[in-house]
């Protein structure tokens, strides 16, 4: 399995991470090894094998529909890189 | 003076032989001597500490002292810690205080036990060396120049190195038992579901488990009795009453039948680390129990679907780190994709992008049946495995990992080579199964773990064979040098 710069250029603009131009051949290079390697799974026929997302049997629990938790506003954004009156502020969206 | 184990602190201090205050004192001045050499902590809390002490021998004084008040104890740094910084090991959450206490943190609270600190760890627990941290690489104790393990490595380094009696831990492809073993301490991954997520900062979130890590199985038996149980704020936490897991501590091994898998003793094991481990299985052979041989025949797909799993949901869950919230955020943003896209590559750790990368290309529109569905297929083999296994046998026996702890800088050029590392523990996590590594001798002065594997919701008994074992055997209480 080998992936191409555009392809690798692609999935980092997906995953909302920057990447630089001279790193490119790097990232191409690791991410095609990996690959390669975990397409060993496909030494196995996997036809008609129910896929399991979660081992143990859960099922969501229903609860009461009544507020149990309150939120502290302030507390919350107290860690917030920019806010100002409540709102989390970043750079301008809509012209 | 002190005791070193949890049960023995216990004792010592419900029989005033001495204080909370002073045993929590002793352990950060040890911490204050010892670690600068060891970097097992990213934040010790000293104050907090104290304050904790003093209100346990108050609870104490009252006769009002549970079976671990007073104990002091470390959280790894994924717990989140209402005032007290939360990194993840990662630039992102450099500055990042959570405004709550993980339910883990929140249960060991009120039994009394005292933090110390918040202990370090691989960048999101992404990582098997602890070298992937932002605060730098963790040493082990049995010899510096050596890797602890990980991802838990600062949790297992500390407790080998007595800078706490017990810390938590998780463990999402071996991040308990893999340090545990690394550094000669006893470590439990406890059935999916058995300890809340709430708090735990997510990973994989269909992998990931808190545990205990402690000197002995025994230790871990009274920190799962405090740990674990029902919570509601965790919608994948199971419901089943609680349980004592120190109940079955003394059961005789007479009737366990210990399965061994031919492809945990294949080829890649390490000669003294398959010595060590024969060793275990004929102690064990001498209190009772029988052995039989036994096949887990998807074994070697377990790391590919496990990388391609735990990326995916790794690449979905860090999704949160906008550099909008909380985290860290970039200087002089241009527009908001820059925002995101530079705040996240200044953020995270090559390791983690990677993983994100893998995550994401598995994830999208084309290729999620070829990765992401047959990954879960494979998931399915590998589970129904081990079913026919425990039809067979009560607890499943190998190494916790293929050798001993490796030289630092040994194996981060080449993720794939840190990956195997984690060869007899991924599959565990992918089926939701218990597990625990506990010591069973040394190569060339390192220790060996033994890994044992139990059915669904049977860490008592694990505990149990661990701890007969441990009253047969010296290798949990032996000491790194020069600590």
């Amino acid at each position: 399995m080998s992936i191409g710069g555009a392809e690798i250029e692609g999935i980092a603009r997906l995953a909302r991470i920057r990447i630089e131009p001279a790193d490119i051949a790097r990232h191409t290079a690791e991410l095609s090894r990996i690959l390669g390697y975990v397409a060993a799974m496909n030494e196995v026929d996997t036809t008609g094998v129910e896929p399991l997302a979660h081992a143990i049997d859960a099922t969501a629990t229903l609860r009461a529909d009544v507020v149990t938790e309150h939120v502290d506003r302030d507390l919350l954004q107290a860690g917030a890189p920019r806010v100002e009156e409540g709102y989390y502020l970043v750079p301008r969206v809509i012209e | 003076m002190f005791a070193e184990t949890v049960s023995a602190i216990a004792d010592d201090l419900r029989a005033r032989r001495y204080s909370s205050a002073a045993v929590t004192e002793h352990y950060l001045e040890r911490i204050a001597r010892l670690d600068p050499a060891l970097n097992t902590y990213i934040t010790v809390c000293a104050d907090a500490a104290r304050a904790a002490a003093a209100a346990a021998d108050a609870r104490i004084a009252r006769g009002e002292g549970g079976p671990l008040t007073g104990v002091p104890y470390a959280n790894k740094d994924i717990f989140c810690t209402r005032g007290l910084r939360t990194s993840c090991a990662s630039r992102m959450l450099d500055n990042f205080v959570a405004p709550y206490d993980a339910t883990v943190v929140e249960k060991l609270a009120a039994a009394g036990m005292v933090m110390l600190g918040k202990t370090n760890m691989d960048e999101f627990a992404m990582g098997s060396s602890n070298e992937t941290s932002y605060y730098g690489p963790v040493r082990n104790p049995w010899a510096r120049e050596r890797v602890p393990g990980g991802s838990s490595g600062g949790s297992a380094a500390a407790v080998a190195a007595r800078l706490a009696p017990a810390a938590t831990g998780t463990d999402t492809g071996g991040s308990i038992r893999q340090p545990a073993a690394l550094c000669g301490v006893t470590g439990l991954k406890p059935t999916y579901g058995r300890v809340s997520r709430w708090g735990m900062i997510a990973f994989a979130s269909s992998l990931d488990q808190g545990g205990p890590m402690a000197l002995s199985a025994a230790d871990c038996a009274l920190l799962m009795n405090a740990m674990a149980g029902h919570c509601a704020r965790d919608s994948t936490s199971v419901q089943r009453p609680d349980e004592d897991y120190t109940r079955l501590l003394d059961a005789p091994l007479a009737d366990l039948r210990i399965g061994l898998p031919a492809e945990y003793f294949a080829q890649g094991l390490d000669a003294g680390v398959r010595a060590a481990i024969e060793a275990s299985v004929e102690v064990l052979k001498r209190l009772g129990a029988t052995t039989r041989e036994i096949a887990l025949p998807h074994s070697r797909y377990a790391i590919p679907a496990y990388y391609v799993v735990a990326s995916a949901e790794c690449s979905s869950n860090l999704s949160r780190y906008d550099g909008v919230r909380f985290g860290h955020r970039c200087e002089d943003p241009r527009d908001l994709f820059d925002l995101y896209t530079r705040s996240r590559a200044e953020g995270f750790g090559a390791e983690v992008q990677r993983r994100i990368f893998v995550g994401t290309y598995a994830l999208s529109a084309g290729y999620y049946d070829a990765y992401y569905r047959k990954a879960q297929q494979l998931r399915r083999l590998i589970q129904q495995d081990f079913v026919r296994a425990f039809a067979e046998v009560d607890v499943i026996l190998g190494p916790t990992t293929p050798g001993p702890a490796f030289p630092l800088g040994q194996k981060t050029d080449d993720p794939l080579t840190m990956y195997l590392s984690d060869v007899y523990t991924t599959a565990v996590n992918l089926a939701g199964l218990p597990a625990l590594s506990m010591p069973a001798g040394f190569v060339d002065g390192l220790p060996v773990g033994a890994q044992v594997i139990g059915n669904y919701f049977d860490e008592a008994r694990l505990l149990g064979v661990a701890h007969r074992y441990q009253q047969e055997t010296r290798w949990h209480l032996a000491r790194p040098p020069q600590t």
